[in-house]
């Protein structure tokens, strides 16, 4: 098949899905490009992994149309799940199997002859450091080893769009930067990912672009720092040894402390740039005000979410929150 | 490839992958099989001799009461082997293999043959130990070759309906435990029809029950076929009730597969 470049790979309209009275999904539009990452990013219960079901044609929608490599979800399924690979929250490996038959397993349902399917399940196992563990039973690996696996049984049809379902939820840090990098060099060989996942980080770390979804709506969307942007800028937090230090700050730099006032810190507006930064100190030096400690904030995907739906995210830190 | 090739090689695929599960979990196939075999040697040693006297014409005691039990035996044995069906549709369901499977260009239903023919299978091959013991412990069949085949006719039409009832019951089934239970029911109609003891002796509610329900019918028509009593209506009556179950585990099964499934 010859495309152009920067087809579409998914498109969503007007997508709406409940279950019984409960409204799960309301009125989604989505457009992500071939070859790029796409986060749907937001709390549990946001509607995150209904909307995978969907995309990935395990559940039906109730309204709205979605494409997935041009092909309609509903009218042609087999096309989309021929193009498709799918890792979902909870690894679906078999655990009587080992690695290496779950992923001849993959092999054989994909149609793929005895040679290639041997070689792609040699080439997989060995990419996903899995290749030692080959001929162990899967129900002894360790968490980040059965993500592993998991992620590569998706893999062995060569799929056009990937989808990760919270691809890295219950993992240790080093599992999930495991996982980084992983998806990075998938996006390196040209695959589609749509990534969902509670972690801001996570998002920011992997996507093109970022869709924040909250009960059910998309509430804002663009790249990472398009959505920064949205954010009103950075400050640079100064804390003080005692409040006649902080209420001299306050006065010569002209900004209100905190109200309640308990904490000895002072919140000043800027980019966190290393001019203004110094600029900044050099007049508390002027005015003789002594600077305890000092923190430079600049907005992340927390504070987007939170400007956006006036709540914070959950593992939001309470540093963040205060900041609005 | 056509449509049909396509559900035989991927129902290929998927039996292949059940029976290796068999080899894998060694100890579930085993307590299978246990069970049957501990009711057998049970009945035989422990009540046999009292329950054959109480037969009615022959010989009475142990040897004929051996002969009399078989049929609710085998029909034991499906019945506890169709739980591990169940048992192990549910792992698929709630582990989340079951949900790649459906994302995957293969053709549906090979999800539920694959079950269906390994099920077959690996009971067809516990019925032939279980009949393998009851010879030793004393089980003297006269039956023709003829019969013999009509035996595994109807033993294989039973297990057949029983496991697409057993793959439904694990599709329904929300948690492994209650996939673990729900066939349990089925290892006790045996024992309320005519498997352990003539259902003349019953009480008249539980008989009615007994003569009407689906186990009598096929325990009878095997006793027939196997020792030469009469079958009568019996025969067409249980192969009814095998195609009846057959159709409605069937529907049942497809109707849960083919659903929004919200987990």
């Amino acid at each position: 098949m010859t495309n152009p470049p920067n087809r579409t790979a998914i498109a969503v309209t007007g997508l709406r899905r409940s279950y019984g009275r409960q409204v799960v999904l309301d009125g989604i539009d989505l457009h992500v490009p071939e070859g790029t990452v796409f986060s749907l990013l937001g709390p549990n219960g946001a509607g995150k992994t209904t909307m995978v079901q969907i995309l990935s044609t395990l559940i039906r929608a109730d309204a709205g149309t979605v494409r997935v490599c041009g092909h309609d979800v509903v009218s042609d399924a087999d096309r989309v799940r021929a193009a498709i690979g799918v890792t979902g929250q909870f690894s679906a490996v078999d655990d009587f199997l080992t690695g290496q038959e779950n992923l001849q397993l993959m092999a054989d349902l994909h149609h793929l002859d005895r040679a290639e399917g041997r070689r792609r399940t040699a080439d997989l196992l060995d990419r996903f450091g899995l290749a030692e563990a080959a001929r162990r039973p899967a129900v002894a690996y360790s968490g980040g080893m059965r993500r592993r696996l998991d992620l590569a049984m998706g893999l062995i049809g060569d799929p056009r769009v990937i989808f990760l379902d919270e691809p890295t939820t219950g993992l240790d840090p080093r599992s999930r930067r495991d996982m980084w990098q992983i998806v990075r060099d998938l996006v390196g060989r040209g695959v589609t990912i749509f990534l969902t996942t509670q972690y801001l980080e996570e998002a920011d770390q992997l996507a093109d672009r970022i869709a924040l979804l909250d009960r059910g709506r998309v509430v804002a969307e663009g790249t990472p720092a398009e959505l920064k942007r949205r954010v009103p800028g950075g400050h640079v937090q100064l804390r003080f040894a005692d409040g006649r230090a902080l209420a001299a700050a306050a006065a010569v730099l002209d900004v209100a402390p905190d109200p309640g006032g308990e904490s000895l810190a002072l919140r000043v507006p800027g980019d966190g740039g290393v001019r203004s930064l110094r600029a900044l100190l050099d007049r508390l030096d002027a005015a003789s005000v002594e600077v305890d400690g000092l923190t430079v904030h600049t907005p992340d995907l927390d504070d987007v979410f939170f400007a956006v739906t006036g709540q914070p995210t959950p593992g939001t830190t309470p540093e963040a929150v205060t900041a609005r | 490839m056509t449509t049909l090739a396509l559900a035989a090689r991927d129902s290929a695929t998927m039996l292949r992958r059940q029976l290796r599960h068999t080899t894998r979990d060694l100890s579930t196939t085993l307590l299978l099989l246990a069970v049957p075999i501990v009711f057998l040697l049970l009945f035989v040693y422990v009540l046999g001799g009292t329950l054959g006297d109480g037969l009615g014409g022959g010989s009475g005691g142990r040897a004929a009461y051996v002969n009399y039990v078989v049929p609710g035996i085998l029909l034991i044995t499906i019945a506890g082997a169709v739980q591990g069906t169940s048992i192990s549709v549910a792992l698929d369901m709630t582990g989340g293999i079951m949900a790649r499977f459906r994302t995957m260009a293969i053709a549906r239903v090979s999800v539920l043959t694959g079950h269906v023919l390994a099920s077959v299978l690996q009971t067809l091959c516990q019925l032939v130990v279980v009949l393998g013991v009851a010879l030793l412990v004393g089980f003297r069949p006269d039956a023709t070759a003829l019969r013999w085949l009509a035996v595994a006719g109807l033993l294989t039409a039973t297990t057949f309906a029983l496991v697409w009832l057993a793959v439904a019951m694990g599709l329904a089934a929300k948690t492994v435990e209650t996939a673990s239970n729900l066939p349990t029911l089925l290892t006790l109609l045996p024992l309320f029809g005519s498997g352990f003891v003539p259902t003349d002796s019953m009480p008249v509610g539980l008989r009615w029950f007994a003569e009407y329900q689906p186990f009598t019918p096929i325990m009878e028509t095997l006793r027939g076929l196997l020792l030469g009593s009469p079958i009568g209506a019996d025969g067409g009556v249980a192969l009814g009730w095998c195609a009846v179950i057959a159709l409605a585990g069937y529907g049942w099964a497809k109707r849960l597969y083919n659903r929004d499934r919200t987990r």
